[in-house]
């Protein structure tokens, strides 16, 4: 087995999947708590949207991606504090108009077609050593921003009112916060693939908020869960040459129903 | 004289093409005990939010202290809102929430002199067992007495509650009654409460407000709990037999 980390390819899905199971557990405990799960799904599908303007531009889909989700990601924020339309029925049209604009660039260039599906289901082969850069220069990022505004995101996702009421600036730290979501995204993207980022965000936190008395040990929980998840379902895919990002969401699916049914379990006990 | 705690200037705030409160004028003394009546929709929730800073409003303007709500620190005002607007499933501890209080912000790392200050505030408020509690396992008497020691560790100057009493039974409402009165008569907090109660309102408070989208009546409970007062505020005197009584007591 560890002959596999002999392959560079290997060694690069293998230490992109500790960034990307980190984010999508520090990440997805907000995403979770603040009841925002379809988000990551318009996130995603919206870097769809991206990713297929990079591949007809033929530029490096994930730098059109960025600026296109985050740009997204902040009109959703606005939407949401600024207006009376209901959140969902935002993320639902955004959603639809990036995956319209995702299949108009595909079709007026078909040559990219298999690129796209790569995006779409995700692969280990497209991880390459600037992606890995980037993404651990992001989860360093992520670690020095939490210290700061772990706290604050945690307050105002228990109640943004008393934290409005604490003098915190909730609305500079959804913002913040929005944009950071649609980066770390993006970013999981080439491994997990569009169709299934989302549920790196939702699964391991929601696992992890089944089994946590406080909302630090969901976080720290959700991490966890993202991180091994991501290792042992990338281990999977190479040995048993299964799709990477379906290995890693069906294992972190099992892990779900296990702490569901334990805490159902200790609950009648 | 007393010092003018809460004073509110022509306040009016509107929203959309709704007015909610229109030309509010009052001027609430420190240590007094204020407790606002009115009909839903009457402007109670949006009173208190204006005193909290978190409304903007059209005209107008609240000084606490001589100050605006927004340049006042975290520490100066303590409030606790209407619980049945809160997440229970927040996966939060009774010691966790209460520090909220003094810190103003969640935490990640408790002091030991956070946790003995976290202890004190639980004691008064005889919550002091459920200090390790998660928060989904509280009744609505134990969560509202949480709330109310998570705003009094902070020691604040004001003290506002949005209809604290709503959605708790009537054991539970009498307990957190009393340990507002012990507040007020240890620390000398200025309170302002949204309430339902009248009767709770008449014997206690030491003014009465009455509100409908702007005064209908403002003073000590005596002066304004009147047939006249309570039609003008609801527009009808309806069958409410703790008013009567509250009413021919006063009269």
């Amino acid at each position: 087995m560890f002959d596999i980390l002999q392959h560079n390819f290997a060694l690069n899905a293998l230490l992109a999947g500790v960034v990307v199971g980190f984010l999508g557990g520090f990440y997805g405990s907000f995403v979770v708590q603040r009841r925002m799960s379809f988000l990551g799904d318009g996130l995603a599908h919206v870097a769809f949207g991206g990713v297929a303007l990079g591949l007809l531009l033929q530029f490096e889909p994930f730098w059109v991606a960025v600026p296109f989700t985050i740009l997204v990601a902040i009109a959703l924020t606005y939407l949401k504090e600024r207006t009376t339309l209901e959140i969902d029925t935002a993320i639902g049209i955004f959603f639809a108009v990036s995956v319209a604009l995702g299949v108009l660039f595909i079709s007026l260039n078909k040559k990219y077609i298999s690129d796209a599906f790569s995006y779409l289901f995700g692969s280990i082969l497209l991880v390459s050593k600037e992606d890995l850069l980037f993404s651990f220069a992001f989860g360093t990022l992520t670690i020095i921003l939490a210290t700061f505004y772990w706290k604050r995101w945690t307050y105002s996702s228990f109640d943004m009112e008393l934290a409005k009421v604490d003098k915190i600036n909730v609305s500079f730290d959804n913002y913040l916060l929005s944009i950071l979501t649609a980066l770390s995204i993006v970013l999981s993207v080439k491994l997990v693939g569009i169709f299934l980022v989302a549920s790196y965000l939702v699964i391991p936190s929601a696992t992890a908020k089944l089994i946590s008395k406080t909302f630090s040990q969901m976080t720290i929980l959700g991490i966890v869960l993202g991180i091994v998840s991501s290792e042992i379902g990338i281990l999977f895919s190479i040995l048993l040459d299964l799709p990477t990002g379906a290995a890693i969401i069906l294992l972190q699916s099992i892990i779900f129903l296990v702490a569901l049914f334990l805490q159902k379990f200790t609950n009648k006990q | 004289m007393m010092e003018v705690c809460i004073r509110i200037n022509n306040l009016t705030v509107e929203f959309g093409k709704y007015t909610v409160l229109k030309n509010i004028n009052l001027s609430i003394n420190d240590q007094e005990f204020l407790a606002i009546i009115g009909p839903n929709g009457g402007g109670k929730t949006t009173l208190i939010k204006a005193i909290l800073g978190l409304i903007e409003p059209k005209e107008g303007n609240v000084l606490i202290f001589g100050k605006k709500p927004t340049e006042l620190t975290f520490k100066d005002i303590g409030y606790v809102p209407q619980i049945k607007t809160l997440d229970r499933n927040f996966p939060a501890k009774v010691y966790e929430l209460v520090a909220t209080g003094l810190t103003g912000n969640w935490n990640f790392r408790y002091t030991k002199e956070m946790r003995r200050e976290v202890r004190e505030v639980l004691a008064f408020c005889g919550m002091e067992h459920l200090e390790h509690r998660p928060i989904n396992k509280l009744s609505g008497g134990e969560l509202q007495r949480v709330f109310l020691a998570r705003s009094i560790i902070r020691r604040p100057r004001v003290l506002l509650l949005d209809e604290p009493a709503t959605g708790i039974d009537t054991v539970a409402e009498t307990d957190f009654s009393l340990l507002l009165e012990t507040l007020q008569y240890q620390n000398q907090t200025t309170i302002v409460m949204v309430t339902h109660d009248w009767e709770y309102a008449f014997h206690h408070s030491t003014s009465v407000l009455l509100l409908n989208k702007s005064v209908v009546a403002f003073g000590s409970p005596k002066e304004v709990f009147s047939e006249e007062n309570i039609q003008k505020t609801f527009g009808h005197f309806g069958h409410d037999h703790k008013m009567e009584f509250i009413i021919k007591k006063n009269v």
